[in-house]
């Protein structure tokens, strides 16, 4: 099998401004800006919506030729106050590209200047106080869209966490999960009684109701006065495996305001739901809610209703890092081998992370792959047959030509409806993941049956 | 509702129709305004839509990752064959490429997709980065050309030197240099190639079948269903018909100029201009009026098939108000004739990319009080909408959302579609969308119908 390729064939990644993007969505009042060409912030937007099916303004600097060679500073302050102007936002989230940082413009130096502007007597857009900028350097020829996801959400807390003292309030730091995750989320924490700050949280600015009037900014996101606080919680629960220290939000409020930090992977299976669960009753002082006991009886013994269909079966699971470690570590205690373990990000911690929480990783066979293409991850389906696809909707083709059962986890689901409102963490996502896991398997099994059974 | 105002910089660009006297003087083909969230994309963009559906060539996108991971077969251009541009090939530059260049890796990129997958061709494009680095994309290409034996085609499409629009002349200038390089033997002398129509859902097949029936030899469906060798001998055909002029008439235009081959504007959206579409050309081929005959049979047939058919949506939809927000103006043409045909009225017509007398025309054909706009937003779009109290809105993928959320019927008409539009089979399928979204009983729970927000 060729391994070594130059080119990256059908890409298991998107660049960092897309991520960028996603996390200031969660932000209250914050609108996305794009600097460099228009193209980047048009991709990315119809990338998002395609997905999250909900109306995602993303403004753009709009570079053209001259701006190329004399640098954004112009544009940017221009696009700057154009936005200001037509959505008035609390907070603009501004991320470069591969363009403005190859041009090497000195954007916090732009925004200097443009706040200067005003304190030296320039009108201001609206009249009203100027949103604050936070800026996050996210060129796209470094990572992918994970690593500008977490890129402007540690950029926003060095911007906006503020020294203090201590107060009971937990941060949490969710990774790029659904807006049905976050949800979950918040109703947990709600359910321990512990005041937290969720960051980013996009529940309702990218899964929200109908509208009389166009939404500007939808409502919805952490707000600007709760994330100044992060910097004097008690402590800060990030979902990741891989993210190491100096690129973690979390990792910054530890190191500036000795925030403690606990890192985990995303809590999916009985085993890192009860690891997260444990944790919060570790900090709140307080025990697991009945409800979340009812629904941990509820799914053990859904495991045991559905074991047989799924024992040994073999799955390919792919997406970013973290979301296959934790999805790796799930299908481990369900029975499943998750053969082979893929991503398109390059973390260097991937495999180390798998064997932590599958001791038997080598002896059960399971290949660990990062920096991979959809054509690497074709390549060795043809070879291990897996029973089971598991990811985003880009492995479709690879599904329908080699005839394996899918299920669509993570971003970007485009060719199925409600990826928004996919629920994978917690015992309730795993009970929703463990359900269609076992009812793809029952389909395969029924609609290749040559009686076609009608009861299982 | 709080009034929303037209930003500083684009009041030019935005015209509303008041009476015939009033002159439009509508700002346009010019670069978007910085901050306004334009709904367009990039040069970038221009050339890799016209150039997509060539579905026997590798299509390589030089530069990071995003530019070939958001292009990665999001359109509706099927092909009867090979479906080699629906993958997505990129040389994903890191930072060590960019600071040394990146010339080395799209040899190698091109040298092992090209032994991989075997093209007719291959097509380079160069994206933002490449132009500030530098990299020399022509020599990597013709030494690569030299190497391989197939005709390897730089694109220059760097995302920031100007729009859409001079990428789609950048998709066209690449084009020319395969056409010429085939063979012309066997060609007739009734033949035509088919351009700017790009197979979405198989739209090209459809037209393809009539010019057909018609008697008339189809050389190369340049880019819908395209194929390099047909491209290749492309100038052996008498006539050009150019549908999405905006991409194409560049094409059509440097193949008068070199080859003597005149050119047809057209379209094949709705009933009038379809038919138009058919009898321009068989009138262009008039020495053999069994051609017109042939034409003529055919709308016939076609119409008074699909006539009736629509009635019964006619009686639904008349009175109701359309709002058509597309990437080129010339489309919108078709749309206001469709639309009025089955009695709706249109009171917003807008366009990305639109020029001066594209807008004069629009201006013509609405009514007063229509809004006609150049390189919107979604805030004016949903502004406009609201306050014409539109039922539809006609866009592609990012308007879709602006639609739904307002309780606003929304109709795909963009590249992305997966049922054809085009001919007469697909004016049915227009209509019948536009129906199923307007006649929806899902907008009685629209905050606009007394729902609740």
């Amino acid at each position: 099998m060729k391994t070594a390729k130059t080119a990256t064939q059908n890409a298991c990644k998107l660049c960092n401004p897309l991520g960028a993007c996603l996390a200031f969505r969660g932000i209250e009042k914050c609108v996305p800006f794009l600097h460099g060409s228009q193209g980047c912030a048009t991709y990315i937007r119809r990338y998002l919506i395609s997905h999250f099916k909900e109306p995602i303004d993303i403004a753009s600097s709009n570079f053209n030729e001259d701006t190329a060679v004399f640098g954004g500073s112009h544009n940017l302050k221009l696009g700057l106050k154009n936005v200001t102007q037509q959505y008035r936002p609390e907070v603009i989230g501004l991320a470069t590209t591969c363009l403005s940082e190859t041009i090497g413009d000195d954007v916090d130096m732009i925004l200097k200047e443009y706040v200067n502007l005003f304190e030296n007597g320039e009108p201001l857009p609206n009249g009203e106080p100027l949103p604050v900028m936070i800026h996050a350097s996210t060129p796209s020829y470094q990572g992918s869209h994970i690593d500008g996801f977490h890129a402007a959400m540690k950029a926003t807390v060095a911007k906006l966490a503020e020294e203090g003292p201590k107060k009971n309030l937990l941060n949490i730091f969710p990774n790029m999960v659904s807006p049905a995750d976050l949800r979950h989320m918040k109703e947990i924490l709600k359910d321990f009684n512990i005041p937290f700050v969720l960051l980013p949280d996009y529940s309702e600015t990218l899964d929200g109701g109908p509208w009389a009037e166009y939404h500007r900014i939808p409502k919805g996101g952490t707000p600007v006065s709760t994330i100044k606080e992060t910097g004097m919680a008690s402590g800060s629960i990030e979902f990741s495996s891989v993210l190491n220290t100096e690129k973690s939000p979390a990792g910054y409020l530890e190191k500036t305001f000795a925030v403690p930090r606990y890192q985990m992977p995303m809590p999916i299976g009985i085993k890192q739901s009860d690891a997260f669960f444990g944790l919060l009753e570790k900090l709140s002082e307080k025990p697991l809610p009945e409800k979340y006991e009812d629904e941990r009886r509820r799914l053990v013994d859904a495991y045991a209703d559905g074991h047989k269909y799924i024992f040994e079966k073999k799955a390919i699971v792919y997406g970013e890092e973290d979301l296959v470690v934790a999805m790796a570590a799930f299908l481990r205690e369900i029975g499943i081998v998750p053969v082979l373990c893929a991503s398109g990000g390059k973390s260097g911690l991937l495999k180390k992370r798998l064997q932590e929480l599958i001791p038997d990783l080598d002896e059960a066979g399971i290949k660990v792959r990062d920096g991979v293409d959809f054509v690497d991850i074709e390549d060795e389906a043809k070879v291990l047959k897996p029973d089971l696809l598991i990811g985003n909707s880009k492995g479709y083709t690879m599904s329908r030509k080699h005839n394996i059962p899918f299920i669509r986890i993570g971003f970007p689901i485009h060719d199925r409806f409600g990826g928004q409102r996919q629920l994978h963490l917690g015992y309730r996502g795993t009970q929703e993941l463990f359900d269609r896991i076992v009812n793809t398997v029952i389909a395969e099994k029924q609609s290749s049956s040559p009686i076609g059974y009608t009861y299982m | 509702m709080e009034k929303i105002g037209i930003l500083e910089g684009r009041e030019k660009q935005v015209y509303e129709k008041k009476g015939d006297s009033a002159a439009i003087d509508i700002k346009c083909e010019t670069t978007s305004l910085s901050g306004s969230v334009s709904q367009r994309a990039c040069v970038f963009c221009g050339s890799r839509v016209v150039l997509y559906p060539v579905a026997d060539a590798l299509h390589v996108v030089h530069g990071p990752i995003g530019c070939a991971a958001y292009t990665w077969d999001i359109r509706g251009a099927v092909s009867s064959g090979p479906e080699l541009h629906r993958l997505s090939f990129s040389t994903d530059l890191k930072e060590m490429d960019v600071i040394y260049g990146g010339e080395k890796k799209l040899h190698q990129s091109l040298t092992e997709l090209i032994a991989q997958y075997q093209p007719k061709a291959a097509f380079i494009y160069s994206t933002c980065i490449i132009g500030l680095i530098g990299d020399d994309i022509d020599a990597v290409c013709k030494k690569v050309s030299q190497e391989t034996g197939i005709p390897v085609l730089p694109v220059h499409s760097e995302g920031f030197k100007g729009t859409k629009k001079d990428g789609y002349k950048a998709a066209c200038d690449s084009l020319m240099k395969l056409v010429g390089t085939g063979s012309t033997e066997g060609i007739g002398k009734y033949s035509i190639n088919i351009l700017g129509e790009f197979n979405l859902a198989g739209e090209a097949w459809i037209i393809k079948k009539y010019y057909e029936e018609m008697g008339i030899e189809v050389v190369a469906t340049m880019t819908g269903d395209g194929r390099v060798d047909d491209i290749r001998r492309s100038h052996g055909a008498s006539l050009n018909i150019v549908q999405c002029s905006g991409s194409m008439v560049k094409l059509a235009k440097m193949m008068e100029e070199k080859y003597g081959i005149p050119y047809l504007r057209v379209s094949y959206f709705g009933i009038e201009d379809m038919s138009m579409a058919l009898y321009d050309v068989a009138k262009h081929f008039s020495d053999n009026p069994a051609i017109l005959d042939a034409a003529k049979k055919l709308v016939n047939r076609e119409v008074s098939e699909l006539y009736p058919r629509l009635q019964h949506f006619r009686q639904a939809l008349e009175g109701k108000k359309a709002a058509i927000y597309v990437g080129g103006a010339f489309k919108a043409f078709s749309l206001i004739k469709a639309l009025n045909s089955v009695g709706m009225s249109v009171v917003l017509a807008g366009s990305q990319t639109g020029n001066k007398d594209d807008y004069e025309g629009l201006k013509e054909m609405c009514e007063e009080g229509t809004v006609i706009v150049d390189d919107s937003n979604p805030v004016e779009l949903s502004k406009f909408v609201l306050e014409k109290e539109a039922d539809l809105l006609i866009g592609g993928v990012k308007e879709r959302p602006i639609a739904y959320k307002l309780g606003i019927g929304f109709c795909d008409h963009n590249h992305e579609r997966k049922i054809p539009l085009a001919g007469f089979v697909g004016m049915y399928n227009f209509i019948l969308e536009v129906y199923n979204s307007v006649m929806s009983p899902v907008w009685q729970f629209a905050p606009r119908k007394g729902g609740l927000s």
